[in-house]
């Protein structure tokens, strides 16, 4: 117990070598991007979709794993799998969109119908990929459960600049998406792009998803869409203040959910990063200072 | 202090289109093959207090959904002769109170905000200015302390004068009201019909789907009776009669 101690206070001031320094700050800088993304999902009532979209992310990495061991590649090389699982991720969403705006089927039978269809997908072509001997299986080991601990500094500095991005291009546009996530009938009535916002926020999310994927792993990538916000919503009835507890609480989740997984050596990143999570939100449940159950004022 | 805007201190832009009248011409609308409007053809008065009244069904919401384009729709929608679509800066909606979830992270002072959402423009922060113009929207609906509560926390009164907030922010020539009277308080119900009163005053459009005919002809110039279609159109003593009333309800009623 000790020694666990003593590690894990040895990662979190920084002290365990400059890769793990560095995985964890570009954990971090992704977890605040995906909780200020995930709290306009929220309160638009479109976090399924994130959800959806994770999902769906597996016949992209296990596509993109059999194509390479077809034309001979290795399929850790250049990204490949990342380049799978964005391709499935933008055309589930082009999916939900499409599916959604029939009449007969409504958004939340598209959104459950193409998180089912790809996750079935993705298991056929994973039973696939398992038959085969050729290519060495540890890179998609890393997407489906994440390992934070194999980042290289480039990819913590990508994903750092992509965090950055995302808090940019939600901040810019704030006030309208709060606009929108109230009250979209009025939105669109005050000359609001409505329909062109929702799919920002969509996009945003599903970035923030597959970005996510080597540190979460595809199932659970998506707790830090949703999570943070959720946790956030308990601290705040003001829409700016709870997206910027929903970017720290994703950080701090992020961050310690590397640092502890690179102290348990066993654990993979993303099950610690959930953990980490869903201890703040019950923490926020309880003694969330605008609506906790305990310290909450309603 | 919070000062109240003066009647004759409302921009100019108010009264010089007064000309521009709102005309539908041939509107229909059906939800999956069932007709909820059927051949609207209907001329709004240039200015004053319009009801929209008829039975449940009617499509009195329906009319003025389509109108703002929030549903789809046939027929011609034009103000001044241009499509609607290029008048949207001069109108305003304000929503059925219920069509919300109120539980959204806001203040009242927030939601009137969002009314002034696209004037700010794209990339700023709405600013002291429009937060004082705000404010004192929220004291003309008489909620000036109430201007940092969140919306779940208000009666439905006090919620439905944050949404006419809302839309007097807009500063529109022609606004559309969805039931703003319909489950408010007395207290409430007097101020919103005062400020229906000074709108009517300053030469703007006031288009009102109502539900109590007991109070039509006191408080509306005209009415657009619906049944479907167009039942009766025109100033409230010569469109709201029993004759025109039994034709939309079906039943013969006293006015």
């Amino acid at each position: 117990m000790d020694r666990f101690l003593a590690d894990l206070l040895r990662v979190l001031t920084f002290d365990a070598g400059f890769n793990t320094s560095v995985v964890m700050l570009g954990s971090a800088a992704l977890g605040c991007a995906a909780g200020a993304a995930g709290t306009f999902a929220m309160l638009r009532g479109r976090t399924l979709v994130s959800d959806a979209v994770a999902h769906a992310t597996l016949p992209g990495i296990a596509g993109a794993f059999l194509v390479a061991a077809l034309i001979g590649r290795q399929p850790r090389e250049a990204g490949w799998l990342m380049g799978g699982a964005a391709i499935a991720a933008f055309l589930s969403l082009a999916a939900i969109e499409w599916l959604g705006r029939r009449p007969k089927v409504g958004p939340d039978t598209a959104t459950a119908a193409v998180l089912a269809c790809g996750f079935g997908l993705g298991l056929a072509l994973m039973s696939l990929v398992q038959t085969l001997t050729v290519g060495r299986q540890a890179g998609l080991e890393t997407l489906l459960f994440g390992s934070a601990a194999g980042m290289l500094p480039g990819e913590a500095y990508a994903m750092a600049a992509l965090a950055a991005l995302v808090l940019l291009v939600i901040g810019a546009v704030l006030k309208e998406l709060s606009a929108v996530a109230f009250d979209p009938d009025f939105a669109l009535t005050a000359g609001l792009p409505v329909a062109r916002l929702d799919a920002l926020v969509a996009l945003v999310c599903a970035v923030v998803v597959v970005a996510a994927l080597p540190i979460a792993g595809f199932v659970l990538a998506v707790a830090l869409v949703v999570i943070p916000p959720a946790a956030a919503r308990f601290w705040s009835d003001r829409a700016g203040i709870v997206v910027s507890i929903a970017a720290a609480i994703g950080a701090v989740s992020a961050f310690s959910g590397a640092a502890l997984s690179a102290v348990l050596s066993d654990t993979p990143t993303g099950p610690a990063i959930v953990l980490v999570a869903a201890a703040i939100f019950t923490m926020s449940l309880l003694f969330g200072r605008a609506r906790g159950l305990v310290a909450g004022r309603a | 202090m919070l000062a109240r805007t003066p009647p004759d201190a409302m921009p100019v832009a108010a009264r010089t289109h007064v000309r521009d009248r709102l005309v539908v011409e041939g509107l229909s609308v059906s939800y999956r093959g069932v007709p909820a409007l059927i051949d609207v053809t209907w001329s709004a008065p240039a200015t004053g207090l319009t009801a929209i009244v008829g039975p449940n069904g009617a499509g009195k919401s329906t009319l003025i959904k389509a109108i703002l384009g929030l549903v789809p729709s046939t027929g011609r929608i034009t103000v001044g002769g241009r499509p609607f679509d290029e008048a949207r800066d001069i109108t305003a909606y304000v929503p059925q109170r219920a069509s919300v979830d109120w539980d959204f992270p806001a203040t009242a002072l927030d939601v009137v905000l969002q009314g002034m959402v696209r004037e700010t423009g794209w990339f700023r922060a709405y600013g002291k200015a429009r937060r004082d113009r705000a404010l004192s929207l929220l004291d003309r609906v008489g909620l000036a302390d109430l201007s940092g509560r969140q919306i779940g926390q208000m009666s439905g009164g006090q919620q439905q004068r944050v949404f006419l907030a809302r839309g007097l922010a807009r500063d529109a020539r022609i606004l559309f009201l969805d039931e703003p009277l319909a489950g408010v308080d007395a207290a409430s119900e007097r101020i919103i019909l005062d400020v229906f009163d000074a709108l009517e005053r300053d030469g703007r459009l006031v288009i009102c789907v109502h539900h109590d005919l007991g109070t039509v002809a006191e408080r509306f110039r005209d009415v657009l009776v619906l049944n479907k279609k167009v039942i009766a159109a025109g100033p409230t003593g010569e469109a709201f009669t029993p004759q025109v009333l039994a034709r939309a309800y079906g039943v013969p009623l006293a006015v």
